[in-house]
């Protein structure tokens, strides 16, 4: 056993048992994070506390709600809303967050792809970070099936009925992902544990993933500048904190973190205390009725680029076409060829390719929305699944002639 | 400042794809129904009749308005009106008895939440008031249909509408005009309330269970009567749009062509109190986010404001 002395404080106590100093230098003071930065950077704590305030406001939610599609619709809108006190605002709360949360996860790829911070050892993060946003797709999705409203019954019979493979006819694996020939009890209830329990651990473990990612190749920084970490560290520690190009994760980072984050938290509750309509579907504050199809199906508006890609094709084409569109964001460390590591507006042609790839996924999911039979959205909605693919195609040809900075 | 431009590129990508998956796909996806303000005189029914391009349709609702102008321009007798009310009381006993499918609704509050042009019309011709007139080939199969027989003076219909306007007009709740108006088809279970009023409690399940088969048996009789139960509207506030529930109140046929449902007639003030009701039970958390939405708010506004200054005092030296 090791070789105890008398602590004279609780810190000391603490450190000789957990080193708790060790783990503040290597998690805080001395995680460097490079200083050419801007507020995008702040986005994964943002996140992180999203996600925190989803995990607490869902606790609270989970200690009425019930899971049976006989008493789910009224333990929501009833129960929580009116007899549990402040049950409104966590509803709000949750009903905000999950939307939130899918802006900010856009903001943050968009930023990734925007200053190439998926190359070069950084693919980790990229593939990670993907991860996440398939894990937080089907949390969502799963989600949207508890209050068991019509968009919540129609939501589960479209997208399960899409594991019938189109032409292959698997209905078979569709009653079986539903336990039942229609959305049910069976459904709900296992809906209901893969949102409150095997998704959010799934998150936890990516989100720690994640950062361990982060940990080697470091965060990338506005130029995409090769940062010898050690060298620019030993400059800060000597108190050269102007000339070095590193700060340490706390205090500084953070401070700036907080600050982000308070900005989004006035967002955020100014949108939960006025404006959480545009979270929670007014046709979903219909009781389930599969006797009664709701005049328009739609997901919620962070699926509607990639549903648009479904759309406008033929059934089995349609299908291949989601299912590309649903994981080729993970093939970009791979497809971009350029050796480069540099903002988008340096890349030459990769530049026009950011905006054209940011501009079609926000047009697929302003049509995602509209009413597939005006034939004018209709096209439009081709022309840009169209495109989305073609700019897939495209980026490995234009990024390989791309020119060495 | 760089990262002020950077965060205005954000933020009106942001306001953009707000504005398509918002307002703009709901301006698309649902028609836009014009408001006509509570007024009943007819010019809905005939544009409708009109775009079906029915002509006969049109003519007997053009003749039948005109009419309807014509008594209400005509001055009624307050006193004289009362004894045509009693033929009224026959039916609108205020007692959940179903008649023909329906309970006849209570008229209390008559005065104070239905419009006077619409009360002349119903008395003349209850299928054409309420507009669901291609659901009878004849209105004396209407529940209310006997009405043309034994009220056909004009002199006399404005007499009870005077009466009802002038004695049924009392302060009436949120709760009674909601149950008056909408009651008897529409249950709200968020209230308690079925299309038989207040659910009691009772002492013994028995009783609950003996008052329930009551609730289905009349339920059963407004499905037979309207083709399907009409809906639950505890949550409705929140399942539609505000511009949506005004129109369709107005004008059932303009939000839902082809439906079963009566335009009940309601004043500007009648539906006031009816909305405020329909707030309050599907709404109720909204006292409470006024109250304290500013105050979160606040406490984020501070919050921000001395990170900001903690974040300067961080950072000095470093640039």
């Amino acid at each position: 056993m090791a070789h105890f002395e008398k602590a004279n404080s609780i810190g000391e106590w603490l450190d000789q048992r957990l080193a708790v100093e060790t783990l503040k230098k290597v998690m805080q003071t001395e995680y460097w994070i490079p200083k050419n930065i801007n507020f995008l950077w702040a986005m994964g704590m943002v996140l992180a506390a999203t996600f925190g305030i989803l995990l607490v406001s869902g606790i609270f939610l989970l200690m009425y709600y019930k899971p049976d599609t006989n008493l789910a619709f009224d333990s929501v809108n009833y129960t929580i809303m009116s007899e549990v006190g402040y049950g409104w605002l966590w509803r709000h709360i949750h009903g905000v967050g999950a939307s939130l949360v899918f802006l900010i996860i856009y903001i943050h790829m968009f930023t990734g792809i925007y200053y190439g911070s998926y190359k070069k050892g950084r693919e980790l993060i990229w593939l990670s970070g993907m991860g996440l946003f398939v894990a937080f797709s089907a949390e969502a999705f799963s989600g949207y099936m508890l209050p068991w409203g019509q968009m919540s019954y129609w939501a589960g019979m479209v997208i399960t009925n899409l594991f019938s493979g189109g032409s292959l006819e698997a209905y078979g694996l569709v009653e079986w992902i539903r336990g039942d020939y229609v959305p049910a009890d069976a459904f709900l209830t296992r809906f209901f544990m893969l949102h409150v329990l095997l998704i959010p651990l799934a998150i936890i473990g990516l989100i720690v993933l994640h950062f361990g990612t982060l940990r080697i190749p470091h965060v990338n920084n506005q130029d995409g500048e090769e940062i010898d970490f050690a060298e620019a560290a030993e400059l800060y520690k000597a108190g050269k904190v102007k000339e070095s190009k590193v700060i340490p994760f706390s205090p500084v980072f953070l401070s700036k973190d907080v600050f982000v984050m308070g900005v989004y938290f006035i967002l955020f509750f100014y949108l939960v205390f006025y404006h959480f309509e545009f979270a929670m579907d007014p046709v979903n504050f219909d009781p389930a009725d599969g006797l009664k199809t709701p005049a328009h199906i739609y997901p919620e508006w962070y699926f509607l680029w990639s549903y648009e890609i479904l759309r406008p094709f033929s059934k089995d084409l349609g299908l291949v076409a989601f299912a590309v569109a649903q994981v080729i964001f993970f093939m970009l460390p791979f497809l971009d060829r350029s050796p480069n590591v540099a903002p988008a507006s340096k890349r030459g042609l990769f530049k026009y390719w950011f905006w054209a790839m940011l501009i079609d996924v926000i047009v697929l999911t302003f049509m995602g929305k509209l009413p597939p039979t005006d034939a004018l959205f209709a096209n439009i909605g081709l022309v840009s699944a169209l495109l989305f693919f073609a700019l897939w195609i495209a980026l490995p040809i234009i990024t390989k002639l791309e020119k060495k900075l | 400042m760089k990262e002020l431009k950077i965060f205005g590129i954000v933020a009106i990508f942001t306001l953009v794809l707000y504005w398509g998956v918002e307002p703009f796909a709901h301006s698309q996806m649902h028609k836009h129904v014009e408001s006509h303000g509570f007024a009943y005189d007819g010019a809905a029914d005939i544009e409708e009749a009109e775009a079906a391009k029915k002509e006969d349709t049109v003519k007997v609702k053009k003749a039948f308005w005109a009419d309807v102008a014509k008594v209400a321009k005509i001055k009624g007798d307050v006193a004289a009106g009362e004894a045509g009310f009693a033929t009224c009381m026959g039916c609108h006993t205020g007692m959940p008895i179903n008649m023909g499918g329906v309970i006849p609704p209570a008229l209390d509050h008559a005065g104070a939440i239905y419009d006077k042009n619409y009360l002349i019309a119903l008395i003349k011709d209850p299928a054409m008031a309420s507009n669901v007139d291609h659901k009878y080939a004849d209105t004396s199969t209407h529940p209310m249909g006997s009405i043309k027989m034994m009220m056909a003076d004009d002199q006399q219909i404005a007499d009870v509408v005077a009466y009802i306007m002038a004695k049924k007009a009392g302060e009436v709740t949120t709760k009674e005009a909601f149950s008056e108006a909408c009651g008897r088809c529409h249950a709200m279970r968020y209230a308690k309330t079925t299309q038989l009023g207040d659910t009691p409690t009772f002492k013994h399940e028995k009783d609950t269970l003996a008052h329930k088969i009551k609730v289905i048996d009349e339920q059963n009789l407004v499905k037979a009567y309207m083709g399907k139960l009409p809906p639950d509207l505890s949550i409705i506030i929140r399942a539609r749009s505000e511009h949506f529930l005004e129109t369709f109140v107005e004008n059932p046929q303009s939000g839902l062509p082809g439906t079963s449902m009566p335009r009940v007639g309601l004043s500007h003030e009648g539906y006031e109190k009816v909305h405020a009701y329909m707030t309050e039970i599907g709404d109720p958390s909204k006292p409470a986010r006024e109250e304290l939405g500013p105050k979160v708010l606040l406490f984020f506004l501070a919050f921000t404001a001395l990170a900001f200054l903690w974040k300067k005092s961080r950072w000095k030296g470093h640039h």
